[in-house]
């Protein structure tokens, strides 16, 4: 049996976030942490609330705080979270809770939006589309694959402390994503925009991002490039 | 853009940059006294030192880069860890009371070192 302690909060009901406890007979399978989460709210309490949609590490839904490192619970398999047949899950630090394991992403979303993540560039379309080189393709490799999870941003201790401020691993890799992006012309007015103490360089490079990162990006590596853009561009 | 009225160079670039150049001043200077201290130093040998014009600028400069590293350093716990999100409505004031106590101590300091090698 699988000891399970799921973090709840309701906030119609309960005063203050409480620890449950379950215990889960996995059968002996190597689940994956969202089954785990499947069979308590079939087979002990249908109250349990969590996002969850394509189950395979593609929405960004199940993003999750799992024995203390987060991540996609739709796969993270128990062999790999779980040590001394306990499983903690608690919600993607740092953000509000909605309830149970459900937060308010407003704060993550609104710091995406800061950096503008579209394609911009005045000049007329042409007919069939913008061509780029593969070289110049092969500069978004690594950035374009974020799913929003928000996983690298609710494990960075600067994102906690000012989430309204510093953008985030998630919003600068976003940000460089584009700034790399040789059919995009509007560099300038993304830089001026970055050059503040807080949106780029509230990042002490402690790399917790790419250690959670679920895709295997390296968010630390973008700010490092918007950095040097910024010392560039200044000097 | 966030903007922030007490930063040391008002932008991120170049807080980040005098950072970085400080503390290679500062990482020269303690090699310069470990070099010294690991000969046999005395009274006499120390005061030759730091009577020569070279390392009487050296210590000004190394002191008024500990001055801006420690203030960019410290800005930055102040407004993590001091605001109104951390601490209520009180926030601000106790941030920018400890941004005032640390900025008057630090040139205090800067102040000491210069009465100190240049009297």
């Amino acid at each position: 049996m699988l000891q399970v302690s799921l973090y709840r909060y309701n906030p119609e009901a309960d005063e203050a976030p409480y620890m449950q406890d379950f215990s889960v007979d996995t059968g002996g399978r190597d689940l994956m942490v969202l089954d785990v989460l499947e069979l308590i709210k079939a087979d002990h309490d249908g109250s349990v609330t969590y996002r969850r949609s394509c189950r395979e590490g593609v929405c960004g839904s199940d993003g999750l705080n799992m024995n203390g490192k987060n991540g996609l619970a739709c796969i993270t398999p128990l062999s790999e979270s779980v040590k001394g047949e306990k499983l903690v899950i608690r919600p993607l630090p740092g953000l509000p809770v909605i309830r149970d394991l459900v937060v308010d992403m407003s704060l993550f979303y609104a710091q995406y939006e800061k950096v503008q993540p579209y394609l911009q560039n005045p000049t007329p379309a042409p007919a069939i589309e913008r061509l780029q080189s593969p070289e110049e393709r092969a500069q978004l490799d690594g950035l374009y694959e974020c799913i929003l999870c928000a996983c690298c941003s609710t494990s960075c201790p600067s994102f906690w402390w000012n989430p309204d401020r510093f953008v985030g691993p998630a919003g600068l890799l976003q940000a460089y994503r584009f700034l790399a992006d040789s059919r995009d012309t509007a560099t300038e007015d993304r830089l001026a925009r970055l050059d503040d103490p807080f949106s780029v360089f509230r990042c002490h490079g402690i790399q917790n991002c790419v250690n959670v990162c679920p895709k295997g990006l390296n968010p630390t590596k973008a700010i490092g490039h918007i950095r040097t853009m910024l010392l560039n561009r200044a000097t | 853009m966030v903007t922030s009225v007490t930063s040391f160079s008002r932008t991120g670039l170049s807080d980040w940059l005098i950072q970085r150049v400080t503390s290679l001043v500062l990482l020269a200077y303690f090699i310069v006294i470990a070099y010294q201290l690991l000969g046999s130093v005395d009274y006499t040998s120390w005061r030759l030192l730091f009577n020569q014009t070279w390392m009487k600028v050296f210590t000004l400069m190394a002191a008024l880069s500990l001055a801006a590293h420690s203030w960019i350093g410290l800005w930055s716990v102040f407004t993590d860890y001091l605001t109104e999100r951390m601490l209520g409505p009180k926030g601000n004031a106790i941030r920018l009371l400890c941004q005032l106590s640390a900025s008057l101590a630090l040139v205090g300091y800067v102040i000491w070192v210069i009465v100190i090698i240049w009297s």
